[in-house]
C-alpha cells in the first residue's frame, strides 16, 4: 500500500516544486534562465497574457459598476459583485505578475514617488496602484457582510457611487494607456496594428471585453456553483456586446481605410492572418450572431459566443505585443516552457482565489449588491406584494 | 563647451582599430573584448562594412530621447551637455526603454539577479561632467570620432560633405532622426549598408505619447464629472419611474 502511493506522493509534491523551482532560477539567475527574452524581444508572453491580456480581462469590473451603480441599470445588479471580485483578483495577479516580470521589482512603488509625467508607464503605474485599492474598496461589503458588521455596509453603500465613479475614470485612463505604450514605436510595430487612435481601440474593446467576461462568468458560474442568473442578463450582456465590438470593429477598419493599409488585411501573409483570426474570426463572427435576437435566445450559444470575444480580444493584446512587434522589428520569440508555466499558475492562482472567494463570502449571495440599498429594499417588495 | 556636445563619427575615416570598444570598456570597467555587437558589455562596437569600410555603433544621445520619455521613474535623463545617462538604482527593469528606442541601443542584463540597462552614458560620470572628453573620442588615432559642441560638429560634418561630395552620402546621420541626436555620423559613398537603422523617423518621438498624456488632466474631471451626472441622471429617472409605479398600485 505505502509503496503504490509514493509515485502519487511525488506527483503531489511536483506540483508546488515546479514554481518554485522556476522562481529561484528566476531571481537568482535573472530573467535569462528561464524565459526566451532578448534585446530584441524585450516583452515576452509574461507582459503579453499576464499584464496587457489581464488587465483587458478585468474590465467587467467597471463595466458593470457603471452599468449598475453610474447608469442604474438594475438588471444586471446580480452580476456586480461577482464582476468586482474578478477585476479585483484580476488586478492582483497583474501585479503578481509584474513582480515576476520586471527586473528589479523591489522598486515597483517608486512611480509613486519618482514622476515622470511624459512617460505613458508611470501613468500605467499608478492606475494599478490606485485601481486595486479602489477595487479593494469595492470589495469589502462582501467582508462586512460575511462579519455581519452593519455600519460597515450602511457606510459603504453610501461611498459605492463615490468608489465606482474613481475606478471608471480610472480604468478608462488604464484601458487607454495600455494602447499608448506603443504610440511611441511606429516604426517597431506592423501597420496592420499601429494607429495614433490605439487608445481609443483598446478602451473600446475592453468594454465589449468586460461584457463578454460577466456574461461567460455569469453563466459558466452558474452552473458550476448551482446559482442561476436570469437569462435575462445574459441575453443583454449578448447584445451590448456585440453593439460595443460593431463600433470598435468599424473604427479599426475605419482607420485602416483612411491610413492606406486596408490591403494589407487581405494579403494572405502571416500579419493578415492574424489579423484576421482577431477580427473577422474571433470579433466580427459572434458579434454578429449575437445580433440576432433568436440566437440570444440560446443561453448555452451565447455564452459560447461571449467566450469567442474574449478570445479575440485576448488575441488583439497578444498580437499587439508580440506578433506586430515582431513582424515590425524582425525580431523572433517564441516563449520558453517556464514562461508559458508561469503564465498559467497565475492564471491557477487567480482562479484558486476565485473559488475560495466563492466559497466563503456572499459572492452570489443574498446581499445582490456591492450597496446596500436594494439589500433593504428587497423585504419592502415582498410586503407590497403580500 | 559643455552646451550641447556631441560625437561626430566619419565612416571614411575609420580604420576598424577597435581603440574605441576598449577604451570604452576600461573606462567603464568592463573586461576588455573585440565587440561584436551592443551587449551588456560592449556600449560601442564597430564592424566591417563591405567596399571597405567600418561603421561604429552606440547610443546616438538623441535631443529628445524616447527611452527618457518612456522610463516610469525618469531612471534615464538628459543631462544639460546632452548626454543621455542612467541610474540602476531607481530602475523598476520594466524595459520600456529598451523597447521604445528607435535606434535598438539599450541592452539589458539578462541573467542578473539585479539587472540593469546598459549603454553609452557618453562618459558622463567620469569625464564629460568635467570638461573631459569621452574615453573613444580620445583615444581614436585617425580623428574617425571627434567630441565637440553639436552645432559646431555639425558645420564640421557638412563642410566635409560638400567639399567631397563624391566621397560621402550627402546626409548627416543624426541631424534629423529621432529629431535629432549629439551623435551624429557621415558615411561613406558605397551600396554596402552601414548597419545603421534606417527608416527611423525624422521627428522626435515623445510628442506622439505626449499628445495623449496631455489630455489626462483635463479627461479626468470631465469624465468624472460626467459619469457623476449620468448617476444623478439615471437616479432621477428610476426615482420618478418609482414613484408613478406607486401612485398607480396606490
Ligand atoms: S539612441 Fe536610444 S538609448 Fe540612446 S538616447 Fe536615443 S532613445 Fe535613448
Ligand atoms: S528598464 Fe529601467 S531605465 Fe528602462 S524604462 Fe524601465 S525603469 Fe526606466
Ligand atoms: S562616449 Fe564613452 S561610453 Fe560612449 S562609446 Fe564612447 S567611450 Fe563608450
Amino acid at each position: 500500500m505505502a509503496r503504490g502511493r509514493k509515485p502519487f506522493l511525488l506527483v503531489l509534491a511536483a506540483i508546488p516544486a515546479l514554481p518554485a523551482y522556476i522562481l529561484f532560477m528566476r531571481f537568482v539567475h535573472g530573467l535569462g534562465a528561464v524565459t526566451n527574452l532578448t534585446d530584441d524581444m524585450p516583452w515576452g508572453l509574461w507582459k503579453a497574457f499576464n499584464v496587457f491580456s489581464g488587465v483587458a480581462l478585468a474590465s467587467g469590473g467597471f463595466t458593470i459598476t457603471a452599468a449598475v451603480v453610474i447608469f442604474h441599470l438594475e438588471k444586471f445588479r446580480p452580476v456586480v459583485r461577482p464582476a468586482v471580485l474578478t477585476a479585483f483578483i484580476g488586478y492582483m495577479m497583474v501585479i503578481l505578475s509584474l513582480v515576476v516580470d520586471v527586473g528589479r521589482p523591489w522598486n515597483l512603488w517608486r512611480p509613486l514617488f519618482y514622476w515622470n509625467e511624459r512617460s505613458v508607464l508611470w501613468e500605467v503605474g499608478l492606475c494599478v496602484i490606485f485601481y486595486t485599492t479602489v477595487l479593494f474598496l469595492e470589495f469589502l461589503p462582501l467582508v462586512w457582510e460575511k462579519l455581519g458588521f452593519r455600519g460597515g455596509i450602511r457606510f459603504w453603500g453610501w461611498l459605492t457611487p463615490v468608489f465606482v465613479i474613481a475606478g471608471v475614470t480610472l480604468s478608462f485612463l488604464h484601458q487607454s494607456s495600455l494602447g499608448s505604450v506603443y504610440l511611441i514605436v511606429p516604426g517597431k510595430l506592423h501597420p496592420l496594428w499601429y494607429s495614433p487612435a490605439l487608445p481609443l481601440f483598446f478602451f473600446l474593446s475592453s468594454v465589449a471585453l468586460g461584457l463578454a467576461v460577466t456574461s461567460c462568468g455569469a453563466h459558466y458560474s452558474s452552473r458550476a456553483f448551482g446559482k442561476s442568473f436570469e437569462p435575462l442578463i445574459t441575453e443583454s450582456l449578448g447584445r451590448a456586446t456585440a453593439v460595443v465590438m460593431i463600433i470598435y470593429l468599424a473604427a479599426r477598419t475605419l482607420d485602416l481605410g483612411m491610413r492606406g493599409n486596408l490591403d494589407k488585411a487581405f494579403r494572405m501573409d502571416t500579419a493578415s492572418l492574424f489579423f484576421q483570426a482577431e477580427t473577422a474570426l474571433l470579433g466580427l463572427l459572434p458579434a454578429a450572431l449575437l445580433l440576432f435576437p433568436a440566437f440570444r435566445r440560446d443561453p448555452g450559444r451565447v455564452a459560447g459566443a461571449q467566450a469567442t470575444v474574449v478570445l479575440g480580444i485576448v488575441l488583439n493584446r497578444m498580437n499587439v505585443t508580440l506578433t506586430a512587434f515582431q513582424l515590425g522589428t524582425g525580431a523572433r520569440y517564441i516563449p520558453h516552457v517556464f514562461e508559458v508555466a508561469v503564465s498559467l499558475i497565475i492564471l491557477c492562482a487567480g482562479s484558486a482565489l476565485f473559488y475560495l472567494a466563492v466559497k466563503h463570502l456572499p459572492v452570489f449571495g443574498a446581499g445582490e449588491s456591492i450597496s446596500s440599498p436594494p439589500a433593504h429594499k428587497a423585504p419592502e417588495k415582498v410586503r407590497m406584494g403580500t | 563647451m559643455t552646451m550641447g556636445c556631441g560625437l561626430l563619427f566619419d565612416q571614411t575615416l575609420c580604420l576598424g582599430c577597435g581603440a574605441c570598444e576598449l577604451a570604452c570598456q576600461k573606462e567603464h570597467g568592463q573586461p576588455p573584448h573585440k565587440a561584436v555587437k551592443l551587449d551588456a558589455d560592449s556600449f560601442t562596437f564597430v564592424g566591417r562594412v563591405e567596399g571597405g569600410y567600418f561603421q561604429r555603433h552606440l547610443c546616438m544621445h538623441c535631443g529628445d530621447p524616447a527611452c527618457a520619455s518612456v522610463c516610469p521613474v525618469s531612471a534615464l535623463r538628459i543631462t544639460k551637455e546632452g548626454a543621455v545617462v542612467y541610474d540602476a538604482s531607481i530602475c523598476l527593469g520594466c524595459r520600456y526603454c529598451v523597447m521604445a528606442c528607435p535606434f535598438l541601443i539599450p541592452k539589458y542584463e539578462w541573467n542578473s539577479p539585479f539587472p540593469r540597462v546598459r549603454k553609452c552614458d557618453l562618459c558622463y560620470e567620469g569625464r564629460v561632467s568635467k570638461g573631459e572628453e569621452p574615453a573613444c573620442a580620445s583615444v581614436c588615432p585617425n580623428g574617425a570620432t571627434v567630441f565637440g559642441e553639436r552645432a559646431e560638429l555639425l558645420r564640421i560634418a557638412k563642410g566635409r560633405i560638400q567639399r567631397e561630395p563624391e566621397k560621402y552620402i550627402d546626409e548627416v546621420y543624426g541631424e534629423y532622426q529621432a529629431g535629432g541626436t549629439s551623435v551624429m555620423m557621415i558615411l561613406g559613398k558605397t551600396t554596402a549598408a552601414s548597419g545603421l537603422r534606417e527608416g527611423v523617423l525624422l521627428d522626435a518621438l515623445p510628442p506622439l505619447t505626449g499628445r495623449m498624456l496631455r489630455k489626462i488632466p483635463v479627461a479626468v474631471p470631465v469624465v468624472g464629472l460626467m459619469l457623476a451626472g449620468f448617476y444623478f441622471l439615471t437616479k432621477r429617472k428610476n426615482d420618478i419611474a418609482k414613484e408613478e409605479e406607486e401612485e398607480k398600485n396606490g
